[in-house]
């Protein structure tokens, strides 16, 4: 059951990720995003993390990607990209040796530390009968609120920053001649 | 080494997360629209984040899972502001790809 389910998920990241490197209109890019997303999620689930999987749907897949279709539409959803020419001479093929060499690295590196890291924390609760049904969201809001309770003010900060920075940044200028 | 039981560990998922990164960092140095090279950024980031909640599950340690949170909140504050530059620049031009933005160009 479990495999089956790492494979429906591996299935839709890979899937998902390569639609939005390949296809060439950028609406079907988003929407490829949100399959990758989803089999992100799925694969939270699958290794206890219930709470940051609800949380990878409304944010990612909800607020992130609707974003995304914002812009596309705002900027014109005609302009499609044309994937045929190449800008730079042999620019893919160094990117695809590039790509290669990083997986052959990481892969290399995990396979080689596997069971490096014996230190062990103090154990994620599991929602079962002891711990209620929420056990992963007390555990994590717990974490959040008691030893990072300093980032997630500074989180708050820099989130008033940057919304109100964009405004600024997309505001269209007046002109001067007007004011006066 | 991996085990070759049918039973997911946590080497099957971090290979995911390498290969995810890997495309992730494919589109970002061969797309030039650059709405998608923004896709392939979050893609990397997911990637990144399910390496943090399976070792987070690995060693049993909460605090993976609170950073894949943090990590969370700044990728919003990141493309709230990447797309409001994109916007600025592409406003009012009629070319949408990277390799049009060269007034710096001597």
């Amino acid at each position: 059951m479990q495999f089956f389910v790492f494979v429906c998920a591996a299935l839709m990241i890979l899937l998902g990720a390569v639609g939005v490197i390949v296809r060439k209109h950028p609406v079907h890019a988003a929407l490829s995003l949100v399959l990758t997303l989803f089999g992100v999620a799925v694969s939270f689930v699958s290794q206890e993390a219930h709470f940051l999987a609800a949380v990878q749907v409304i944010v990612y897949a909800g607020a992130i990607v609707v974003l995304f279709l914002f812009v596309i539409m705002l900027l014109g959803v005609d302009r499609v990209e044309n994937l045929r020419t190449e800008p730079l001479t042999a620019q893919r093929p160094l990117a695809i040796i590039t790509c290669l060499g990083l997986v052959g690295v990481l892969v290399a590196a995990i396979v080689n530390g596997n069971g490096v890291l014996n230190e062990r924390g103090e154990g994620i609760n599991l929602p079962d009968l002891q711990n209620g049904p929420d056990a992963n969201t007390v555990q994590l809001a717990e974490s959040i609120f008691s030893r990072y309770v300093v980032a997630f003010e500074v989180t708050s900060v820099l989130l008033v920053i940057a919304v109100v920075g964009t405004v600024l940044l997309t505001r269209k200028r007046l002109a001067k001649a007007s004011v006066k | 080494m991996i085990s070759l039981s049918l039973t997911p560990t946590a080497s099957w998922y971090l290979i995911l997360a390498a290969v995810l990164f890997a495309i992730g960092t494919f589109g970002v140095l061969v797309r030039r629209n650059p709405l998608v090279m923004f896709m392939c950024i979050e893609l990397m980031l997911n990637a990144v984040n399910l390496s943090f909640v399976t070792l987070a599950r690995e060693l049993n340690d909460i605090n993976g899972q609170t950073i894949v949170f943090f990590v969370m909140v700044v990728a919003a504050a990141e493309v709230v502001v990447g797309l409001g530059i994109i916007v600025s620049i592409m406003r009012n031009r009629a070319a949408l790809t990277v390799d049009d933005l060269a007034e710096l160009k001597g």
